[in-house]
């Protein structure tokens, strides 16, 4: 099952290669990984997007937490929680498509945030599996580019991770 | 402010700065070797009588020794190298402790900070190449982390699940200066190892050992690290169960005594192997059920089996097996409370299930797994060591390198102290044998010191014949020599039907020649008849180091075998070759 696990880390040189260099090290998948510093500038916070049986995630979040610099990790799925990562597709803007294009960012609350005469670029913000789905409904060969950011996450209402 | 000149009286370099922290640690002994990114740090040690140097000739042996001396005191070890091939030397010996979960603080000098990511001349990035093999590791990059830094490595190496611990100091961070100040404390949010075990989960285990009718003690390396075995010695005694070691936990439990069923695992005893898969409450305490314990996990579990497992390290909770009662905490203070606990206890083990589950270990037993069957000529390996463990009296430090020769030592010198078995049980490094001796002899000068090891093994750091002649260290070396790489050749005879493979060692050396050119003494031992009085004949030479060279029966195999991957009561016993 796929989990969202944020962890809060002191902010030094190599404690992203420590985290990254762990998962491949005992071969955990890695779905998408983010990090930036936090409002205290000796953390940094970091949401990685995993999957694993129950049996999986519970030694990575052993693991995680058996690092160092790593200060404390919460697995997101253990409560209510939101996510959100946001993409950037450039889309070709020709012809039927420019028409299509626009119609489709708008169904999925995007925005336009760069017009050409040939392309447009679409911001579109919300949980990886609507982003999947924009994809997946936008005609495959009007697709040029598209970079997302991997999921950031964060716990509703009072369940907050902080030291 | 400039730190490359002495700004007040007070202010000393970076190198001393190393030397000063290391003093404060109280550390006796750096083994090293120099070279040009530690030249400063080497001119402060010229100037200083607190802690002597072991220079090597290699630095992997130079981490090894540390290692070995860290096993046999509990002090964390300290090794010391320069940049590039020293610290690239010094990565088997970093990766050997960390697999065993030893204590060590190793510095490796680096190129100066404005060479770093040039490529320049003996520039290795040691803090990328040993990160997945070190608990932790520094690079400084001020000469004013220098002592917090080395303060936390210390505090890092010792506490919890102990580790190595690699802080890299470029050499011009050691020619800068600085005030030198050693903190008295540390304190990091990100790192508080956990010391005091559950007290509900500790009395439910104690619930669990008290109801169960067939019950077992598994413990392994964690019990001698965390320097529990008093404890678990009164628990085991005033319970009367039967208790098995893992390859590193041997000496965690004396040998000699009664309820010891002997050592468990790949090579482990009939009885040991038996008790641990047909138990119904296992109590598993700093061990890990790793594969060459266990076996396969699919065979391993039963559902008639509870078990309770005490380690330091969360992680090692429910990794290969899934675990019902566990306890995080230090071992030594979770058996503590236990035995506390106990003797306010009013319930007893059920004295009938108990007994007759001791009976049928007594059965399994019968089977004397361990029998072989002596020559009068030809020399058998398993001999030796039983010859060893008299002539020493069980009271010598036992280290030993990788392969077949180690398993015997391990089966048949029966160690009834902890912290006497020094070998690579984690990482199988074949090459440790002699350089732990060194380590050994050097934290109990006047103890017997034996390397056990193989004519492959032993070659493999060879040139530390030299360390030890320079430090004088009394070690008797045991080659047992079977002209093999016997390990693999066993496992070509029974798995890759007698292809043996490159596993014969051809043009070995006169070793007697080889140590005596050394500056040592050397023995050829090739007849049965021979074996006790030439044992005595070296350990009676107090302070000399002896080679034994006992040529052994070639095709002699380690026996019980569980094979890889099968399940531990599939095991292969000698009579069924
Ligand atoms: C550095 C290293 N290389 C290879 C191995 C694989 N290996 C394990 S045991 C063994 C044979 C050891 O031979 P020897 O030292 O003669 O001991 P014996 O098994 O004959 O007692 C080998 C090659 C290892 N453990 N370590
Ligand atoms: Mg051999």
């Amino acid at each position: 099952m796929k989990h969202i696990i944020s962890l809060l880390m002191e902010n030094e040189a190599g404690a992203l290669s420590r985290v990254a260099g762990l998962f491949s090290a005992r071969a955990y998948n890695i779905e998408s990984l983010t990090v930036a510093p936090t409002e205290d500038a000796t953390l940094s916070r970091m949401t990685i997007v995993t999957s694993g049986s129950d049996e999986v995630i519970e030694q990575i979040i052993k693991q995680l937490n058996k690092l160092v610099d790593v200060v404390k990790v919460l697995d997101l799925n253990d409560g209510r929680h939101i996510e959100r990562e946001l993409m950037l597709v450039k889309v070709k803007a020709t012809g039927p498509f420019r028409e299509e294009m626009k119609r489709m960012s708008d169904i999925f609350r995007g925005r336009i945030i760069d017009v050409a005469d040939g392309s447009y670029t679409i911001e579109v913000t919300g949980s990886c599996s609507k982003l999947d789905a924009f994809l997946e409904a936008l005609d495959k060969a009007a697709i040029l580019e598209t970079v997302r950011t991997g999921a950031s996450g964060i716990g509703r209402g009072d369940r907050i991770l902080k030291i | 402010m400039d730190d490359r000149t002495p700004q007040t009286t007070h202010q000393i370099s970076g190198a001393e700065i190393v030397i000063r922290c290391l003093q404060e640690e109280k550390v006796k002994f750096v083994f090293g070797y120099p070279g040009g990114a530690v030249l400063h740090i080497y001119d402060e040690i010229f100037k200083q009588d607190a802690f002597k140097h072991i220079l090597v000739r290699h630095e992997q042996a130079a981490v090894h020794a540390a290692d070995a001396y860290a096993r046999a005191t509990g002090d964390v070890g300290v090794a010391l190298v320069t940049s590039g091939p020293g610290a690239t030397n010094a990565v088997t010996g970093i990766a050997t402790a960390y697999m065993d979960s030893i204590p060590l603080v190793v510095i490796s000098g680096q190129v100066p900070t404005p060479a770093i990511g040039m490529d320049a001349f003996q520039e290795v990035d040691m803090v990328g190449i040993t990160r997945p093999c070190v608990k932790h590791n520094f690079l400084i990059k001020d000469v004013k982390d220098i002592a917090p830094t080395l303060k936390k490595a210390f505090y890092i190496a010792a506490t919890g699940r102990p580790g190595p611990v690699v802080v890299d100091i470029p050499k011009d961070i050691t020619a800068h200066f600085a005030k030198f100040e050693y903190p008295a404390t540390v304190e990091m949010r990100s790192y508080t190892p956990i010391m005091k075990g559950h007290s509900g989960q500790i009395k439910k285990a104690l619930k669990l050992l008290l109801e169960a009718k067939r019950p077992m003690i598994y413990t392994g390396g964690g019990l001698v690290l965390g320097d529990a075995s008093a404890e678990l010695v009164k628990l085991a005694r005033a319970l009367g169960y039967p208790v098995t070691n893992t390859l590193m936990g041997l000496g965690g439990y004396p040998a000699t005594n009664n309820q010891f069923v002997g050592m468990l695992g790949m090579h482990g005893t009939y009885e040991a192997n038996m008790a641990m898969q047909n138990c119904d409450v296992l109590l598993a305490v700093g061990a890990r059920f790793d594969d060459r314990v266990i076996g396969n996990p699919g065979h391993f579990y039963s559902k008639d089996r509870t078990i309770i497992h005490i380690d330091v390290d969360p992680s090692s909770i429910s990794k290969r097996v899934k675990i019902d009662v566990p306890i995080v905490g230090h071992v030594q203070s979770v058996l503590s409370e236990m035995n506390d606990l106990l003797i306010a206890e009013t319930r007893k083990p059920d004295a009938d299930a108990i007994k007759s589950w001791w009976e049928q270990i007594d059965l399994w037993r019968e089977k004397k797994s361990l029998v072989y069957k002596n020559d009068s000529q030809i020399i058998k390996p398993q001999y030796v060591v039983e010859k060893l463990w008299e002539v020493t009296k069980g009271d010598a430090y036992v280290t030993s390198d990788v392969g077949q020769h180690q398993m015997w030592a391990a089966q048949y010198y029966k160690f009834d102290k902890p912290r006497r078995w020094i070998n690579s049980g984690g990482l199988g490094t074949m090459g440790v044998g002699l350089p732990y001796a060194m380590g050994c002899q050097l934290a109990a000068p006047d103890a017997m010191v034996a390397c056990i090891t193989g004519e492959g093994s032993i070659q493999m750091n060879i040139q530390e014949l030299s360390t030890c002649h320079q430090f004088r260290l009394p070690i008797k070396v045991i080659l047992l020599n079977n002209r093999y790489l016997g390990m693999v050749r066993q496992w070509q005879e029974f798995f890759y039907e007698n292809r043996y493979s490159e596993s014969y060692m051809d043009s070995l050396p006169d070793f007697v020649k080889l140590a005596e050119s050394y500056g040592h003494i050397g023995m050829n031992i090739e007849k049965s008849a021979d074996v006790e009085g030439a044992l005595k004949e070296a350990f009676d030479m107090k302070d000399r180091f002896v080679f034994m060279n006992f040529i052994t029966d070639q095709k002699e195999n380690v026996f019980p075998m569980v094979p890889n991957g099968k399940g531990l009561s599939e095991m292969i016993l000698a009579g069924d070759e």
